[in-house]
């Protein structure tokens, strides 16, 4: 809108000197008048302010409408097929639910859209023609490389305090490591910045960061004892009884421990509980994996089972036989959809574990694999005694050979891939390794997740958030959804129950009398009181029962119609 | 060989300077964010209870009446301005954020009936237990001035209600008849009869301004028209109804405070059988007041409680109470939407929110996103048992606890006597009647 041009704000011509000379009896005022404030002018009272859209013309008018999005792509942001509107009975109810769906949609497409503003890209490594990615080593990839990737790769020589275990925290900046002669260690791996390193005089057999890496948890000889990232100890947790191995439930706060002596354990340390403990009767424990997808503890045993277990039943929530020979290791992917296990027959299978199904895929090895780990774009790593192998496309295909190769000179105590970052972290039983594995870390991380480059204050509030969205452990179970889905199973046990009623009997009431006054009361008189209450609640069931038994489907005799010839239609016999 | 590892630049994730804020880079692949189903359902719990812990609806109250509060009424233009009369015969002009009273005059000699402006807010008329009905200037009279009303017109017959038309000069009263008057007259234009029974509340249709209802004190609702039609329906209840209530958004809909604890709302096209029953009283209905969004209404009752009930549902949604809060003559909703204000039997005017939990005052952009957001879980997680039961409890005094476990076993007694009948008699013998034909006795054109 062009400014009004007003005659007090013409800069030309004004000036009085410029006009003709006005005549001695004029007295002439130069009065300037003020601007009012934006907001008093009446110009600026407008009431519809729309705002002009200006629609860019169209440079390729061939194309109409917005970039249509790839299929795979949206599939991937879809949360499963709708409602099937055929179910719903009135108009109003269709054309609400028609609403939400295409709310829901439009977020679909949104997010599938919001792709475009992702920065990093994935890492790779790819070979000339004639070579393959096997026959590269670490120092070649590292000559290769910038000197920022090329400085995450390292090795620190740890020889006298035993084979070590070591663990990263669940935004790849800290690493944790424990030596089974008492050694344990925590500091910032891309800074190399030391938090802590003690010794604690007796053997520690796992460690685990707990929910940020101020705080992490030590199994030790006899109990498990927590430290921060000081060193100073916190608790020392006495409930939990020789424990082999630790996993943390990061959105549940639970630390879950498997014990020597076969007890399943899970410790909410947000309030210090021990939400559930119990024998899985299955033996000694000692490989322990949990499932990031539906938080399910998968443990292995020496019959070469995999069971599940959730904290909310003493029994297992499936058991899995997947070898016959004993389970040396196993691993679930970050997405929750595949289940690598390896036997000591030199066999590695992966499973579905969504399904439970399986296998997808059956591998011979040279020798048993001690140690599997899943990277977040589905690499495999194997630890076979003193070699490590990395696998690219396992689960979807039959892969023949192995993306990258490492030996070590001594074997090899614990893998894990650093999330967020191309890095394998190995601890064998003289080093700490950390290798460069192009393609197995996802580029870009969501900071409200977990943030690599988390500030003090950020972390502060993501440990504030984190504890509000604390989620019960009653919801814990193989499908994590299911709490947002329509509960019909009740329904139907409310059916069952109608049923069962049919066979039930009424109940009968034992009671001992209370102490009456002498004249009341006497054998007699006790028992007829007795009788009577055991009728009134056999006449009150009865009733009870007379509203629902007409309502099961019964089938009632079909009444035939009753026509003239009757009497000359066989009779029917009581039987 | 081709290798690239990620390296990601510092610079393009860490702040600037302190004074920037905190650069969040987001995914939103599903594959990253796992358990989102009971996560969310974790935070709908929490935002229902968060609800509770913030639901604090009193605001205020305005004292100075020395007598019960018999009639309220809010300024169409202004939301800092009420008007109430009492038992006494007083009227008082209140300035509702400073809790002041502006003026205070006797208006009648005995008690006043009703208050009302006129659409232009710049007068306001005033009805007593003395016949007349006295106009008064909305400004305060100059200092050395005394108050007095600027027309006075005396009538024939006892009034008990008065209601204005939402934009002519007319306002029409009820009493013994009822009659419609014109701003400038003395004596009223039309007057309508139908039976000899005398009428205990008139009100305006504010869409449709031609039509009015009245309550009877033959337990009927009677329609007018005021062209030349007169008279129109009338459909008898059970109970007499106490005060009527337009639906001001839409032109069809008005609800009826009744007698039997119940509201009904009726949609004037089939007034056979209401549209509604709205069933939560445990005392007679005494007021009802619609929202400027003809969404929800408020009914006070002889039972000492405020409820709040929305249009479509049967049951309310919010129940207000206090121990120094007795028996309720008139409510009120403001007309931004936000404050309820009820006068009592014993000389207060209470300001209540009309959403216990809501903050007011200006909310920054943020805050208005998280309580937008929590709102959107409540309603998603509205049906699972846990988060129901939160949002559903209120507490209430032991009277009304008390009572309304008396009425339930009432009316489980009536259904199981019902479902006993239907039992032991021929299919079809006791039909099942719904319930909202049960209250309508019979409609009369």
């Amino acid at each position: 809108m062009g400014k009004v041009q007003r005659y007090f704000n013409k800069t030309e011509d004004i000036s009085p000197s410029s006009k003709t000379s006005p005549s001695k009896d004029t007295i002439v005022y130069n009065i300037k008048p003020k601007l009012k404030p934006w907001g008093r002018r009446q110009s600026d009272k407008v009431i519809n302010k729309k705002k002009k859209v200006v629609k860019l013309p169209n440079p390729n008018p061939k194309f109409k409408g917005k970039v249509p999005i790839p299929k795979k792509r949206l599939k991937k942001y879809a949360r499963g097929e709708g409602i099937n509107k055929t179910g719903i009975k009135t108009k109003i109810h269709q054309k609400k639910f028609e609403k939400k769906e295409k709310v829901i949609k439009f977020a679909a497409q949104q997010a599938a859209r919001a792709e475009v503003l992702l920065i990093e890209e994935e890492g790779f490594l790819e070979a000339d023609a004639g070579e393959t990615t096997t026959q590269f080593t670490q120092k070649q990839i590292r000559e290769n490389v910038d000197i920022t990737a090329a400085s995450k790769c390292f090795d620190l020589r740890l020889e006298d305090f035993g084979p070590y275990r070591m663990k990263y925290t669940r935004n790849g900046r800290h690493m944790l490591l424990g030596g089974k002669r008492g050694h344990v260690a925590a500091f910032d791996w891309v800074t190399k910045k030391l938090h802590c390193e003690i010794n604690m005089m007796e053997s520690v057999h796992d460690v685990c960061w707990l929910h940020l890496e101020t705080m992490f948890a030590a199994a030790q000889k006899e109990w498990v004892y927590m430290y921060d990232n000081q060193g100073i100890e916190l608790h020392c947790i006495k409930k939990l009884h020789r424990v082999t191995r630790m996993e943390f439930l990061p959105y549940h706060f639970l630390l879950a421990a498997c014990s020597d002596m076969g007890y399943l354990s899970w410790l909410d340390i947000s309030i210090g509980q021990m939400v559930s403990q119990f024998n899985s009767r299955l033996g000694r424990l000692t490989m322990l994996t949990q499932n990031p997808w539906n938080a399910v503890l998968c443990v292995g045993h020496v019959k070469g089972v995999v069971s599940m277990w959730s904290p909310n039943s003493k029994d297992p929530l499936a058991k899995m036989l997947c070898h016959k020979a004993p389970l040396t290791a196993l691993h679930v992917d970050p997405r929750g959809q595949y289940l690598a296990t390896a036997a000591s027959n030199r066999e590695l299978k992966i499973w579905d574990v969504r399904k439970l199904e399986g296998p997808v895929q059956e591998y011979k090895l040279i020798t048993a694999a001690n140690n599997l780990n899943f990277s977040q774009k589905n690499m495999l790593a194997l630890g076979m005694g003193n070699v490590v192998e990395v696998y690219r496309d396992c689960c979807t295909t039959a892969t023949k050979r192995p993306y990258l190769r490492h030996r070590f000179t001594t074997s090899i105590g614990n893998l894990n891939f650093c999330p967020y970052e191309d890095v394998l972290g190995v601890a064998t039983a003289k080093s700490v390794t950390s290798l460069l594995v192009p393609g197995s870390g996802e580029p870009n991380f969501d900071a409200l997740e977990a943030n690599p480059f988390q500030t003090k204050s950020q972390r502060k509030e993501a440990e504030v958030k984190s504890l509000l969205e604390k989620i019960q452990p009653e919801l814990i179970t193989l499908e994590p959804n299911v709490i947002a889905e329509v509960d019909i199973p009740t329904l139907k046990d409310k059916i069952d129950a109608k049923q069962k009623l049919l066979h039930v009997k009424p109940p009968k009431i034992n009671y001992t009398p209370r102490n009456k006054a002498k004249g009341k009361g006497g054998s007699a008189k006790i028992a007829k009181n007795k009788k009577i209450v055991q009728e009134q609640a056999k006449k009150e069931f009865v009733k009870s029962t007379k509203d629902f038994i007409p309502k099961l489907n019964i089938q009632k005799e079909q009444q035939k119609e009753s026509g003239v010839l009757d009497r000359f239609l066989p009779k029917k016999r009581k039987t | 060989m081709k290798v690239k590892v990620i390296s990601r630049n510092p610079d393009d994730y860490l702040r600037e300077t302190k004074h920037d804020i905190h650069k969040v880079p987001r995914n939103y692949d599903p594959g990253l964010h796992p358990f989102e189903a009971a996560r969310e359902y974790t935070r709908a719990l929490n935002a229902v209870k968060l609800e509770k812990v913030f639901a604090k609806p009193f605001v205020g109250n305005l004292d100075g009446h020395r007598d019960g509060v018999s009639c309220i009424s809010n300024h169409p233009k202004r939301l800092s301005v009420l008007i109430s009369g009492a038992y006494d015969g007083e009227v008082r002009v209140w300035d509702l954020p400073q809790k002041l009273c502006l003026r205070n005059f006797v208006a009648h000699e005995g008690v006043v009936r009703g208050v009302i402006y006129n659409p232009s807010g710049n007068h306001f008329l005033t009805l007593g237990d003395d016949k007349t009905i006295k106009t008064w200037k909305t400004a305060a009279p100059q200092f050395g001035e005394e108050e007095e009303p600027v027309n006075t017109v005396i009538s024939k017959t006892v009034l008990t209600g008065i209601s204005h038309h939402v934009k002519d000069p007319v306002f029409a009263t009820c009493g013994e008849i009822c009659q419609v008057w014109e701003e400038t007259r003395n004596e009223p234009v039309r007057t309508f009869e139908w039976g000899v029974d005398s009428l205990h509340d008139i009100a305006f249709n504010p869409v449709e301004p031609n039509l009015l209802a009245s309550c009877a004190s033959d337990r009927s609702i009677i329609l007018y028209d005021t062209r030349d039609s007169g008279p129109l329906r009338k459909v008898v209840l059970k109970l007499r109804t106490n005060k009527i209530c337009w639906n001001p958004m839409e032109a069809f809909i008005f609800t009826a405070a009744n007698e039997d604890y119940n509201l009904y709302t009726f949609d004037t096209r089939n007034l056979k059988k209401p549209a509604n029953v709205h069933m939560d009283h445990i005392g007679a209905v005494t007021y009802v007041d619609y929202a400027p969004t003809g969404r929800e209404f408020v009914s006070g009752s002889y039972d000492k409680t405020i409820r709040i009930f929305e249009t479509s549902k049967g049951h309310s949604r919010e129940v207000y109470h206090t121990k120094r809060m007795q028996r309720i003559t008139c409510v009120q909703w403001s007309l931004d939407n936000k404050y309820i204000l009820n006068g009592s039997d014993e000389m207060n005017i209470r300001i209540w929110k009309a959403r216990a939990s809501e903050k007011l005052g200006p909310l920054k952009p943020r805050e208005k996103a998280a309580l937008n957001y929590s709102e959107a879980l409540k309603e998603k997680y509205a049906a699972h048992p846990k988060i129901r039961r939160i949002a559903r409890h209120r507490h209430v005094p032991k009277h009304v606890y008390n009572a309304q476990k008396e009425l339930r076993t009432i009316r489980d007694k009536g259904k199981r006597k019902d479902a006993n009948r239907r039992a032991h008699s021929k299919p079809g013998e006791v039909p099942h009647q719904p319930e909202r034909e049960k209250h309508v006795l019979k409609e009369d054109h």
